[in-house]
């Protein structure tokens, strides 16, 4: 199949991605630049493991087509820690909460919370929850997933 | 106790920092040079002959490697009962059947090949429930044995009978008895990182294999004996676990695709890979054995169990994984779950075409313990007293042992029922309110070890470089609960090190000694007494090193100072103090003597001794290395399924809260009281992870999840159809740690991992009974089931 060339802002940086018109954003984070922090729980968005954010929303990157990502900005989890490697208040939320078990949903997560947080600093927990409805994580409970993201909202209120 | 400076405390998982940011290794993200991508071709039908196939034009599709199928592969049995052959020919039992593999450069290119290999089928007639299938004159899903005999019928050779007592005795003192059926259907673990692995050969043909496995020694073993079988006898199998993505059992047992992948790879020599999709997930993994059961119980007049005794019928499915030996964890609640002096319990496992069945994370106790609580709380009614107080009366106690020869040493169940009594307000609310209720549920399971090999062993190793960084290498897996951690904070803890200074090493046969596997909710009492006892050789080992090295250091540290200030008077010590390794002690990485801890000269820092230590001279110089293997003194199970198979054992009660919505018939979890008896929190953060999150799966298995088989095949292979919960579903688990301390676990420590699932469902079924007074026998407890129960007692009425 003939490649196409697509550009945007992906962590920050402009990016040219040559990869065939029919990847998604997913296989050409993972496959093209190597960034396999999103992860494909199911190929089909139900999971919410492939979550990354493009242009301030969370979306389901392993059905977002590549070709929809021409001049947008794509933030992934790889992008959210600072370049000098200090951790957002999310990542050392999770840590710190027992937020992240086996991990395979965590980037997601982070993801979908941390466009919440950016939208809403103050979430209500239902806001919390609904906010990760679409990402299933099997070995939490979601609990301390909720605690963390309460507990980063207070981290980051506390840095401003 | 209360000095210590990790174990206890919430120490946050920043050694797992990886898994934040995305730089965390799973097997989806593992690429070897060369790799080749493998799809497997499954069956099209439950039962059929396979009367042709043609893999011709699937070759020719370039891009593709090879391709397999059961003509081309030696015809080699595997499994636990040596029942099936890695890709299938002549006869498709179970729709997962693998029929032909497919190796290409790209996982696109071999998913088109697949479509091209033509095989056409004779279908036969197959039998969908172990009922049916024990009929005369059924179907049989096997025509021959593992050695070639024929089989006459398909209950599998594997009676699991047990008796303690007398069960007449038994029933001749009851005052009061019972008699239900209930059963529990298949579940999918629903692990969020899909099955997969990636197979290596050398130029010798030894085998690499990266995979995700809880049993890195057992997947070893069984490879290393599949070798034996193809020729490759003598060869290496490593097996090197990436992270992994969740487990909950899947990982038990060797699967087929690690197989498929090994025969790819050494029919290409390319490095293979096999990942699952979410849908093959569904339908190509063995899930949560299902079981029904019928169960009697008994009492006395003062509400004392006389007897219990159960049947249980497994639908085996159309080959033998792991889910044929859930009776064995199914004796433990039966005989052992509260006092009951006679016990008989019989299962029988039988070959179906459906799809074959494997661990989850509890084995056999959840669906075995929602028999048991179920039918407890009929009891308890029958003989009007209340099922709380019922429970209380048949507790366990420590001292105790069980009609299975378990030896019960800490037991908090007492406690369990009473906090969650109290928390649920109990009293108060028991078939006190319409459409609302309360119930409980209790479990017992092993928690210090499960001895379901020869050896119930763990090998731990921990060197300790010249820099002062602890290695521990282990041959355990972290799926998620958080051992890096865990292990960390105990090395720590035993070792005077911080949890920073430690790095671990899990799951490679290569690098770590022999461990049974990271199952049976075993890894933090086994790694945690293997690093205690491996911590104190290697303590030994530095304190020796600081008996030689630490006055030479002062010393020359006096003389460094004499040269630069020659004013300076070397003071009079007194080396005693530091002349024994008895006399020492490291705390904080410092080491010092135990009689003068602030002493301002015999204070230093453990690199010092280390590099100091390692730079002596020839024959001189040493390094710091440790080993143990922990294998503690528990009993195999004896012919009659009897003996002490771990060495402690978990207690604990859920207590469920539930609304019934009469109008749509969906049961909603007001609350959910969790209450364990962990022994000691190492980690109680991680330890209420352990609760919430098995919870969280044992309320899916009361009211959601179900894999729907229709005549063998999965109908609901998906997120959409398979009913998990999600944050918005809210299961409201509060975890209740209870802590009495065991003498046997590592600072206390007892197993945590599988607990909390198992009395989750029998606490909610009770608590929908005591809402709306009746018992949906047959989990999960779907609306639909609901509606259908309450408008039958509408019309009884």
């Amino acid at each position: 199949m003939k490649k196409v060339s697509v550009s945007f802002t992906l962590n920050g940086d402009l990016v040219t991605a040559e990869v065939p018109p029919n990847w998604t954003l997913l296989k050409t984070l993972r496959e093209y630049f190597e960034l396999t922090g999103a992860k494909e729980g199911c190929g089909v968005g139900e999971c919410g493991a492939c979550t990354v954010i493009v242009d301030g929303d969370a979306i389901n990157s392993c059905i977002y087509p590549i070709l929809e990502v021409e001049g947008k900005s794509v933030t992934t989890i790889e992008g959210v820690a600072s370049k000098d490697g200090a951790l957002h208040p999310l990542q050392k939320a999770f840590l710190e909460n027992n937020g992240v078990q086996c991990g395979f949903c965590t980037s997601g997560m982070i993801m979908s919370s941390k466009a919440l947080l950016d939208h809403n600093p103050d979430p209500t927990e239902d806001e919390i929850r609904a906010s990760i409805a679409g990402n299933l994580c099997r070995c939490t409970g979601y609990v301390q997933i909720v605690e963390s993201i309460k507990n980063a909202a207070e981290m980051i209120k506390q840095e401003k | 106790m209360s000095d210590l400076l990790y174990v206890g405390k919430n120490i946050p998982r920043t050694i797992e920092v990886d898994k934040v940011t995305g730089r965390a290794i799973y097997i989806d993200d593992l690429k070897r040079p060369g790799m080749l991508y493998a799809k497997i071709l499954y069956s099209k039908y439950a039962h059929a002959r396979i009367k042709m196939i043609d893999t011709s034009k699937a070759e020719k599709l370039p891009g593709v490697r090879a391709v397999l199928t059961g003509y081309n592969i030696p015809d080699v049995r595997v499994g636990f009962l040596k029942d099936q052959t890695v890709l299938k020919k002549d006869i498709v039992r179970q729709f997962r059947d693998e029929v032909a593999a497919v190796a290409a450069i790209s996982p696109e290119i071999a998913e088109e090949a697949l479509d091209l290999i033509e095989v056409e089928y004779e279908e036969l007639p197959g039998v969908f429930d172990p009922i049916e299938a024990m009929k005369e004159g059924a179907p049989l899903v096997h025509e021959v044995d593992a050695r070639g005999k024929p089989i006459k019928s398909n209950i599998i050779p594997m009676p699991w009978k047990f008796k303690a007592g007398d069960i007449d005795q038994g029933r001749k003192g009851s005052a009061y008895m019972v008699k239900d059926n209930l059963s529990t259907t298949w579940v999918n673990q629903c692990c969020m990182g899909t099955s997969g692995c990636i197979a290596e050969f050398d130029m010798n043909n030894n085998l690499t294999l990266y995979n995700q496995t809880n049993v890195v020694f057992h997947d070893k073993q069984r490879i290393t004996e599949y070798f034996a079988a193809i020729g490759l006898k003598g060869k290496n199998v490593r097996v090197v676990n990436t992270v992994v993505g969740g487990s909950f059992g899947t990982k038990l047992d060797t699967d087929i695709y690690e197989f498929i992948s090994i025969q790819l790879a050494l029919k290409t020599r390319k490095p293979v890979k096999i990942l699952f999709t979410r849908e093959e997930e569904f339908r190509a993994l063995p899930p949560r054995q299902p079981a029904r059961f019928s169960i009697e119980q008994g009492c006395d007049k003062e509400g004392r169990l006389t007897f219990r005794k159960a049947e249980a019928i497994l639908d085996n499915g159309a080959y033998t994984s792991w889910g044929v030996t859930t009776p064995s964890v199914m004796i433990m609640p039966m005989s052992s779950l509260y006092r009951v002096p006679n016990v008989s319990f019989e299962a029988t496992c039988v070959y179906t075409n459906n799809i074959y069945c494997q661990a989850m994370r509890g084995y056999g106790n959840p669906q075995a313990t929602f028999a048991v609580e179920t039918s407890i709380d009929r009891l308890a009614e029958k003989a009007g007293i209340d099922p709380a107080e019922f429970r209380l009366i048949n507790s366990n106690h420590s001292g105790d042992i069980t009609p299975m020869r378990l030896k019960i040493t800490s037991c908090g169940l007492e406690e369990c029922i009473n906090s969650v009594k109290k928390r649920l307000n109990w009293g108060d609310k028991k078939q006190k309110q319409k459409n609302r209720g309360v119930g409980m549920a209790s479990l017992i399971h092993v928690a210090g070890g499960a001895r379901v090999y020869l050896s119930d062993g763990h090998g731990m190793m921990i060197k300790v470089d010249q820099d002062g960084h602890v290695d521990v290498l282990e041959s355990g897996t972290d799926q998620g609960q958080g051992s890096p951690t865990v292990i960390s904070q105990i090395v720590a803890e035993a070792l005077g090190f911080r949890p920073e200074d430690i790095s671990l090493t899990f799951g490679d046969t290569g690098l770590c000694l022999w461990d049974a596997g990271t199952h049976a909710s075993r890894h933090t009492f086994m790694a945690g007494n293997a690093a205690i006892r491996v911590c104190e050789k290697v303590k030994k080992q530095i304190l020796e090193m600081a008996v030689e090295q630490m006055p030479k250091l002062i010393k020359s540290g006096f003389k460094r100072r004499k040269r630069k200030d020659p004013n300076f008077v070397e003071p009079d010590l007194d080396y005693s103090l530091i002349s024994s390794p008895e006399k020492l002690d490291i705390k904080d990485r410092m080491v010092f003597p135990k009689s003068a801890p602030d002493h301002p000269y015999f204070k230093l820092e453990v690199s010092q001794i280390l590099r100091s230590g390692l730079h002596v001279g020839i024959g001189e110089s040493k390094v710091v290395v440790a080993e143990e293997f922990y294998d503690p003194p528990t009993e195999m199970l004896d012919r009659e399924m009897k003996g002490n198979l771990s060495l402690t054992y978990a207690f604990g009660t859920t207590g469920a809260e539930v609304e019934v919505d009469e109008k749509t018939g969906k049961v909603k979890i007001l609350n959910l009281f969790a209450a364990h008896d962990v022994g000691k929190a190492i980690n109680p953060t991680l330890v209420k992870g352990q609760i919430y999150g098995a919870g969280y799966i044992g309320a899916g298995y009361a009211l959601t999840e179900e894999i729907k088989l229709e005549k063998g095949r999965v109908m609901n292979p998906n997120f959409r159809d398979y009913k998990m919960l999600t944050a918005k579903d809210v299961v409201p688990v509060e975890p209740i740690v209870i802590e009495p301390g065991d003498e046997d676990g590592p600072f206390g420590a007892k197993g945590i991992g599988e607990p909390g699932l198992v009395p989750t469902a029998p606490a909610i079924a009770n608590a929908v009974y005591d809402a709306i007074g009746i018992r949906i026998s047959d989990l999960p407890i779907t609306p639909e089931k609901v509606l259908a129960a309450l408008k039958e007692k509408r019309q009884q009425q």
